[in-house]
């Protein structure tokens, strides 16, 4: 069983644009590798190359935080898990944003990373919140349904079968699912292309 | 949950009289494949085919063998090598020491759970999700999942198939079962009858415009109408391919007489009498003409012209024949994206995207790298030479394809004309092998994202169009209207 999650307190980092794709946040050639190690030192390695030095991961202010607060539809494209592992690897453990892509929240929910979603203006409100205070202390409450700050209580979303998961400990899936035990092959003898036409 | 039918689908309750309790493909396929409901509210679905690469599997066989757990249906997981191999020479050892060693994992993997791999040397390896439909292993009623998000395409068969991470593929491994929360479902009809020179890129991209990239988040997108019946399997891959460019992790068309004859005859569908058996089950596993959906879009076939993206992903784009939208034009909540994309791609607001001067011409990738696509390409081909400042490459999609290609002498074609003819893979999709962009250059390509960096230089650009489009942006050296050369 995995530990259960049911808060994640710690500094914000604020990266404000939308549609920020999975390539950006871990270019290609650095999936190209066995294991996991080492990704979160190349996390937004492009962009912050081409931003020189006014990428908010190489921002002092935001060094050491534990929430990435993003925009709209943060992590699309690619199902790449080596996205929310190099985010996991430079620190991160929960992330706060306008939406975020099907695929990219899942792989975030099998690492015990929650994914909550803010309404555009209190989004707005939390990044400027933590842009003038960037030391404050941000906690997401997963039981609560809330994010708290210097901007308030604000209330958020998070798909809840990925809330349970995480309250209950069981965002670690392949315990949950082979507890099925037999249930499984039964499913799959119930289906003709399993059992019948088989080429 | 309905009792099972004869094929495994929930009957269709009928009384007379009364309405009928119609469903959707996909409700009907969740149902079939429930194992049970998840304390979490989820369910645990079965999958039916597991497809694997060498990206996205490495760190999963890790976790089984970290929790010592076996591959609990190894006869019901495929895999091939595609993302990282070379195009010029798939010689082993691979002259790239990383990509070797990848393959090499791939291969102990595979030897260790005795998961069937199709490598170079089978004759049959090429991009996962073109070689699954062409070997017939994608079928009617199915569950698919994949780790690599293009697993939509498989949907064209009216399958249900997705995008997965790498620890749920070890999940798949290890129960053949994923822990999913059920999709609303979309109809997306497509009225009318497609123009010459306008394709199944030019549907899903003008569909992705107009819903955006986000808007199929929570959905999976069901294909229909006029069009995409009449639309051939292939065509019908490239429409499913990029549903996940519009945030829906899955998309679908109805399996019909189309769909039958494809499947007839290849190697892993059913032969003979279990074939007629088979027909029948996909027949019913398509949606009743009843079924509710969650919301319904329409969009004029008739009207749409061939598209082209401007920005840095797929839901910017404009048809051919337009300008580049002006800033003041753009929705107030897409303004600052758009304005990062013109100053990304260098591009002006209100200018003709037709005559946007290219360096590099891509045709390939799970989106069009199937054999329609390189014979429309070549019959472009055939009218020209390639620009003398355009570097051009044919990647067929697997090395089926390119035999196929090689019977037709498409080859020739695409070699006479100024192109390069490589062997397959990924290729310049995502550039993990060593065909990639140099610098900011411009690359007009038939695959599936334009995000910043994704062709393998971080500032290089890239324009989405179909592969016709991209032949004729490749004699011309710039964006062109391919309908002024077919």
């Amino acid at each position: 069983m995995a530990a259960n999650v049911e808060r994640v307190a710690g500094r914000g980092c604020v990266l404000r644009a939308d549609d920020i794709d999975t390539d950006r946040i871990i270019p290609a050639r650095f999936l190209r590798c066995v294991t996991f190690d080492g990704l979160g030192e190349h996390a937004f390695e492009d962009d912050r190359a081409q931003a020189k030095g006014n990428h908010p991961f190489d921002d002092r202010r935001f060094a050491g935080a534990a929430i990435l607060v993003v925009g709209q539809n943060f992590g699309c494209g690619s199902s790449r898990e080596h996205a929310p592992q190099a985010l996991m690897r430079s620190g991160f453990r929960a992330f706060v944003g306008g939406s975020f892509a099907e695929i990219f929240a899942g792989n975030c929910t099998a690492l015990g990373l929650p994914c909550a979603t803010l309404p555009p203006e209190h989004l707005a409100k939390l990044m400027d919140s933590i842009d003038l205070d960037p030391a404050q202390e941000l906690v997401l409450d997963l039981r609560a349904r809330t994010l708290a700050s210097r901007a308030g209580i604000l209330a958020c979303g998070i798909a809840e079968g990925a809330r349970q998961q995480l309250l209950e400990g069981t965002w670690n899936a392949t315990a949950v699912l082979l507890e099925a035990g037999p249930a499984i092959e039964a499913t799959a003898a119930r289906l003709a292309y399993v059992q019948d036409f088989r080429a | 949950m309905g009792s099972p039918g004869r094929w495994g689908y929930p009957d269709r309750v009928t009384s007379p009289g009364k309405s009928l309790l119609d469903k959707s493909l996909l409700d009907k396929v969740w149902d079939a494949h429930a194992v049970r409901e998840l304390p979490s509210g989820q369910t645990q679905l079965f999958i039916g085919l597991h497809l694997i690469h060498e990206v996205t599997s490495p760190q999963a066989f890790a976790m089984l063998r970290e929790a010592k757990l076996p591959v609990r249906f190894p006869s019901r997981t495929f895999a091939t090598v595609d993302h990282i191999i070379p195009t010029e020479s798939q010689r082993r050892p691979l002259a790239d020491e990383l990509a070797e060693e990848m393959l090499v994992a791939l291969e102990r993997s595979c030897a260790e759970h005795r998961i069937r791999l199709f490598d170079p040397g089978s004759g049959k390896q090429g991009i996962v999700h073109v070689i699954g439909p062409e070997l017939g292993l994608t079928q009617p009623g199915m569950t698919i999942a994949c780790g690599d998000s293009h697993t939509s395409t498989h949907g064209a068969f009216g399958a249900v198939a997705f995008g997965i991470g790498t620890s749920q593929v070890a999940d798949v491994l290890a129960t053949q079962c994923l822990a999913l929360a059920r999709p609303k479902v979309r109809r997306i009809e497509v009225t009318g009858k497609l123009r010459a020179g306008v394709y199944a890129k030019d549907v899903i991209l003008t569909i992705i415009r107009r819903l955006g990239v986000q808007g199929g988040v929570g959905y999976a997108y069901e294909y229909a109408g006029p069009v995409v019946d009449a639309m051939t399997i292939e065509e019908r891959l490239t429409l499913c391919n990029m549903s996940i460019e519009g945030g829906a992790r899955c998309g679908y068309v109805n399996p019909d007489e189309a769909t039958f004859d494809y499947l007839r005859g290849r190697e892993f569908a059913p032969k003979g009498e279990a074939f007629e058996r088979a027909r029948a089950a996909w027949r019913a596993a398509a949606s009743d003409p009843g079924a509710r959906y969650d919301d319904r879009v329409e969009i004029e076939g008739s009207a749409l012209a061939p598209a082209v993206t401007w920005g840095i992903h797929p839901g910017q784009s404009v048809a051919v024949d337009e300008k580049l939208p002006r800033l003041a034009e753009v929705p107030a909540t897409e303004r600052a994206a758009a304005a990062e994309a013109f100053e990304f791609m260098g591009l002006r607001p209100g200018e003709p995207v037709a005559g946007t001067r290219i360096d590099v011409a891509f045709i390939g990738s799970c989106t069009n790298g199937r054999i329609s696509d390189l014979r429309e390409a070549a019959r472009v081909a055939r009218a020209g030479r390639v620009a003398p400042h355009v570097k051009a490459l044919v990647v067929p999609g697997s090395q089926a394809v390119a035999r196929q290609a090689e019977a037709e002498g498409l080859p020739e074609v695409f070699r006479a004309a100024g192109f390069e003819w490589r062997q397959a893979g990924c290729s310049m999709c995502l550039a993990m092998n060593p065909d990639k962009l140099v610098g900011r250059q411009l690359c007009a390509s038939s695959s599936n994202r334009n995000f910043k960096g994704r062709q393998g230089s971080p500032t290089g650009r890239t324009l989405l169009m179909s592969p016709a489009m991209v032949a004729a942006a490749a004699l011309r050296g710039a964006v062109a209207d391919v309908r002024e050369l077919l």
